[in-house]
């Protein structure tokens, strides 16, 4: 049956009807989107004149439970903003900062890697981290505890090096800091 | 060394200096009040545009000229843009006002919108800065409650709305108009200008995108007058019939090979030799500098033959830097090699480039494909030129490209080829003795996958 589906996808010319399939597969499905993250996207409305602008912060809503945003969601978030799927799919994939497919860690390291970091030593650092974590950048650790990314200039660069795990930055990064912050994941 | 006071930074040490009863207690929204009540919108315009206020952001636009490019008599609404996406590399003097002092910005912002007669104004953060994000909130939440901001603002019969909007970590959000398309919920693809925002801005209606900075400026003016500002910083150049002068006190970001990195108030026209000395502690460890970034890495490379650049709107451009951009000021001491730096910029502008206009897309990418076989020892001389190439011809000043973000690709490419092209040569001769004279093609080398 999904390799049938794959197969009209596939050969299916036009996007209208792409996302009419994408709607009868989700539908058949149990709802990605819970009645919390239903409403709360929907108090977003009256702060913009067009549903398209809730776009960005619905698929951050999604992305903070989730920790990345499927498929089907997508096709939940554009039912709900009266879109096309494929025009949120646009936007999550312009932005590298959305997890499709599979979720993140429970942790997001990003560590900086433009100038100022790079300067004094950002370079050691990423690769000390990924180490310990026994991971590539990008990747995330067997256990689930752990992503580690790039990231261009966090702005802190009065911090440098610095990388910013969650919504914590970590300041002046040394290979000690490192360990600790490694050790703290558990 | 003439004793500077910051204005814009004095009181972000103070301890709950986030907070509307700290700000308050320094006459915080005075001006706001004073305005609503005293000045019509029209009026506040023409002392911004007399303060000389150019916007902080990059491009140093006269604030209060862009501001009269609105339709008059427009049937609304009008929006205003708060341009917080800050992402040069080397810059974060809006992360310091947004998070420790997130009322000045505010009240900048209260007063643009009146100035512009905006109803909704929106507060485009980046991603990365979660502590402005919930002191700016906090901030906008004291207001409404302390009725600073919604309907009919202390019986003025003016209407205000702000909302704040996170960014997902893209460098292109920072130019006007793709970050009007990012708050439309699309991919932020800039757009070909004109029409101009003013014309025909986000929701297709006029709008005004301003620097944080620039709204902490706006305060400021309101507060102290039009003498105040223009006591400080550089007169309009007489021989330049074109400089519009760089009045105001700046917040300049000092990081890099320094001994004291951080966010530094100083009168514009400040030297990088002074701000490094002065403010920054000298080079770190006792070295002398090689080469400095004047103003984020778009804006190219000073040689350590010319820090006595002055950091105005018109110093850099002097020495063949793009600009004073942002003010971010990245010091790289003796010990830094200049291929290892361009391979750093020519790697964040192929990973930030948006993709819409080729020439800065496949440029971007070229540049630093052919950086990265330059850096593991596979460089041609023959590639000097190729990189000259692009840089010669990416960006809006040939032509070629929809926004600016090719020339600040292009910018430090061609800075550091042309003043430090005898290091280019040395080091392609050193690591490929057996190549380096080839001119044939060749092909590109795996590079790291990037974000």
């Amino acid at each position: 049956m999904c390799f049938g589906f794959f197969v009209v996808f596939r050969q299916c010319q036009s996007p209208e009807l792409v996302g009419f399939l994408l709607l009868f597969v989700v539908n058949g499905m149990d709802r990605v989107l819970t009645d919390e993250m239903v409403s709360e996207i929907k108090a977003l409305f009256a702060r913009y004149p067009t549903k398209q602008a809730v776009t960005l912060p619905a698929l951050h809503l999604v992305h903070r439970e989730l920790r990345q945003v499927p498929l089907e969601a997508v096709v939940e978030i554009a039912e709900l903003l009266e879109l096309a799927p494929a025009q949120v799919q646009d936007t999550l994939t312009f932005y590298g900062f959305f997890h499709q497919g599979k979720p993140h860690g429970q942790t997001r390291a990003w560590v900086c890697r433009s100038i100022s970091c790079h300067l004094r030593g950002a370079d050691n650092l990423l690769e000390h981290l990924c180490d310990r974590a026994g991971i590539q950048p990008g990747q995330t650790t067997e256990d689930g505890k752990l992503t580690v990314e790039f990231a261009e200039c966090l702005g802190a660069c009065d911090f440098a090096p610095c990388m910013l795990a969650g919504e914590k930055l970590h300041p002046c990064l040394t290979k000690e800091s490192i360990e600790d912050f490694v050790e703290s994941l558990g | 060394m003439t004793e500077f006071n910051p204005v814009l930074l004095a009181h972000v040490e103070e301890p709950e200096s986030h907070t509307l009863k700290v700000y308050q207690s320094h006459g915080g929204y005075a001006s706001w009040q004073r305005v609503l009540r005293d000045e019509t919108p029209g009026g506040f315009t023409e002392i911004v545009k007399q303060s000389g206020l150019r916007g902080r952001g990059g491009a140093g636009f006269p604030t209060g000229l862009k501001w009269t490019f609105l339709p008059q008599d427009h049937p609304g609404p009008i929006y205003f843009c708060l341009n917080a996406d800050e992402s040069e590399p080397g810059t974060f003097n809006n992360r310091i006002l947004m998070e420790q002092d997130p009322h000045q910005v505010l009240e900048g912002l209260m007063l643009s919108c009146y100035a512009t007669r905006a109803s909704t104004a929106y507060i485009y953060l980046r991603y990365e800065y979660p502590g402005c994000w919930d002191h700016l909130q906090l901030a906008i939440d004291e207001c409404y409650a302390a009725g600073l901001l919604g309907t009919n603002i202390q019986d003025s019969g003016f209407t205000l709305d702000v909302y704040l909007h996170r960014g997902a970590a893209a460098y292109i959000c920072g130019e006007e108009t793709g970050l009007i398309e990012s708050l439309e919920g699309k991919r932020a693809w800039p757009r070909i200008k004109p029409p101009f925002p003013a014309v025909e801005g986000v929701f297709g209606k006029p709008t005004v995108v301003n620097n944080v900075e620039t709204a902490a400026c706006v305060k400021q003016i309101a507060d102290r007058g039009v003498e105040w500002f223009q006591s400080i910083g550089a007169a309009p150049d007489p021989d330049n019939p074109r400089d519009a002068g760089s009045y105001g006190p700046k917040l300049y970001c000092l990081s890099g090979h320094v001994e004291r990195p951080g966010c530094y108030e100083a009168p514009l026209g400040i030297t990088v030799n002074e701000l490094i000395e002065q403010y920054g502690g000298g080079v770190w460890k006792g070295r002398r500098a090689k080469a400095v970034i004047p103003g984020g890495i778009s804006m190219g490379l000073l040689s350590s033959e010319e820090l006595d650049c002055p950091l105005d709107f018109s110093g850099p451009g002097k020495f063949g830097c793009l600009g004073l951009g942002t003010a971010a000021v990245v010091v790289m001491d003796e010990t830094v090699s200049i291929v290892d730096f361009l391979h750093n910029s020519c790697q964040f502008f192929a990973h930030e480039s948006c993709g819409q206009c080729t020439p800065c897309r496949e440029g971007t990418s070229w540049a630093f494909k052919m950086l990265e076989r330059i850096r593991r020892g596979r460089g041609r001389l023959h590639d000097l030129d190729l990189l000259l190439e692009i840089g010669d011809n990416i960006g809006i000043m040939p032509g070629t490209t929809i926004c600016g973000l090719a020339d600040g690709a292009a910018w430090p490419i061609k800075n550091a080829i042309r003043k430090f092209r005898d290091e280019f040569e040395d080091h392609i001769k050193r690591t490929n003795p057996e190549g380096f004279q080839e001119t044939d093609p060749v092909f590109s080398l795996e590079v790291l996958e990037s974000h």
